[in-house]
């Protein structure tokens, strides 16, 4: 019964999309759809949260814009997503970042990971 | 009974999910395992009273199946099936016995009505089962989902058909006008818009709309 429904999903389901958790630094590329031209939009900013599973998970995007904080949730699946680019790795110990909304300056970012390579 | 139909099929729910539809929009539908039904017998007006096939579905055990019933089944030739349902259709001779009704029926962009049977939720309050107002759950009122007055005082009694709380839910609900989304032949999945009553595994009649 839920495997039918799975196999529904993954019809739908995007094989392509990097591996990013909440923190990276993400560009999403969007299709705009304006008086009937497409056009596609960068979106960059840090992932603060994924959520949800199969085909209806979806993942928040938070930027400043010229002073200005934009939060977008994007359905990770969805065909207006047209590429998803992960341009820098976040230090995070949490799941959710809600906490980057109170903060402003440098105390909003979040520290780059460096993964040590073993020797 | 209603009236007749021009198609109709029987369904098995089996839950929700979402899909991106032409304008990639997420939709929300519900997953129908649709067919194949049998046609099991014939029911015609001179000899029944009225025209309708009746029709079978869902593979049953063969422990779950009685003797009479067993003789039904042998009779149009076909596997013991668990539902068994009617559907008045205006000409009888469109369809043979053994006949198989599958998904293939519908096709994306129909409009149909679904019935099915509503999940029970019990003894329910008249919030839930009428939509009452609740009063104030704070500022020191003790009035939170009460029913509040019965009427007036006058009749000294309680009119009948009063909204009160009692059994809500597990009854048999048809949502009219709702889109076939998309149909997929080989696997008996038909795809449904929006919510249609009932379980998951609960069984489902889908028919084209009456109001479409």
């Amino acid at each position: 019964m839920q495997d039918m429904i799975r196999a529904i999903e993954e019809e739908q389901m995007k094989k392509d999309i990097p591996d990013f958790k909440p923190g990276d630094t993400v560009k999403v590329h969007v299709k705009v759809v304006e008086g009937g031209r497409e056009r596609i939009q960068v979106f960059e900013g840090t992932v603060i949260r994924k959520r949800g599973g199969g085909l209806s998970q979806t993942f928040t995007v938070r930027r400043i814009s010229y002073g200005v904080a934009v939060e977008r949730t994007f359905p990770l699946h969805s065909p207006r997503v047209s590429k998803i680019e992960v341009t820098r790795k976040g230090k995070v110990r949490r799941a959710r970042l809600y906490y980057l909304r109170e903060r402003v300056g440098k105390k909003a970012k979040v520290k780059e990971r460096r993964d040590y390579i073993k020797r | 009974m209603g009236n007749p139909i021009k198609k109709g099929i029987l369904g098995i729910k089996l839950g929700m999910t979402q899909i991106f539809d032409d304008n990639d929009r997420a939709t929300a539908v519900t997953v129908v395992e649709a067919g194949p039904c049998v046609v099991l017998q014939k029911k015609k007006a001179e000899t029944d009273g009225y025209n309708a096939i009746q029709v079978g579905f869902y593979a049953a055990k063969d422990k779950n199946v009685n003797r009479p019933l067993k003789g039904h089944f042998a009779r149009a030739n076909v596997k013991p099936l668990k539902f068994i349902r009617e559907f008045r259709v205006e000409n009888v001779d469109d369809y043979d016995i053994g006949q198989e009704l599958g998904v293939d029926l519908f096709q994306e962009g129909d409009i149909v009505d679904v019935t099915g049977i509503s999940k029970g939720k019990g003894f329910a309050g008249g919030i839930k089962r009428h939509n009452f107002q609740r009063g104030a759950m704070a500022h020191g009122s003790k009035y939170h989902r009460r029913p509040g007055s019965l009427g007036a005082k006058g009749p000294a009694r309680v009119f009948k058909g009063r909204k009160l709380p009692g059994r809500l839910g597990g009854e048999r609900v048809t949502v009219q006008r709702l889109k076939v989304v998309k149909v997929y032949p080989e696997r008996n999945v038909l795809l449904i818009k929006g919510a249609i009553p009932g379980p998951k595994r609960g069984l489902v009649t889908i028919k084209n709309s009456a109001k479409a």
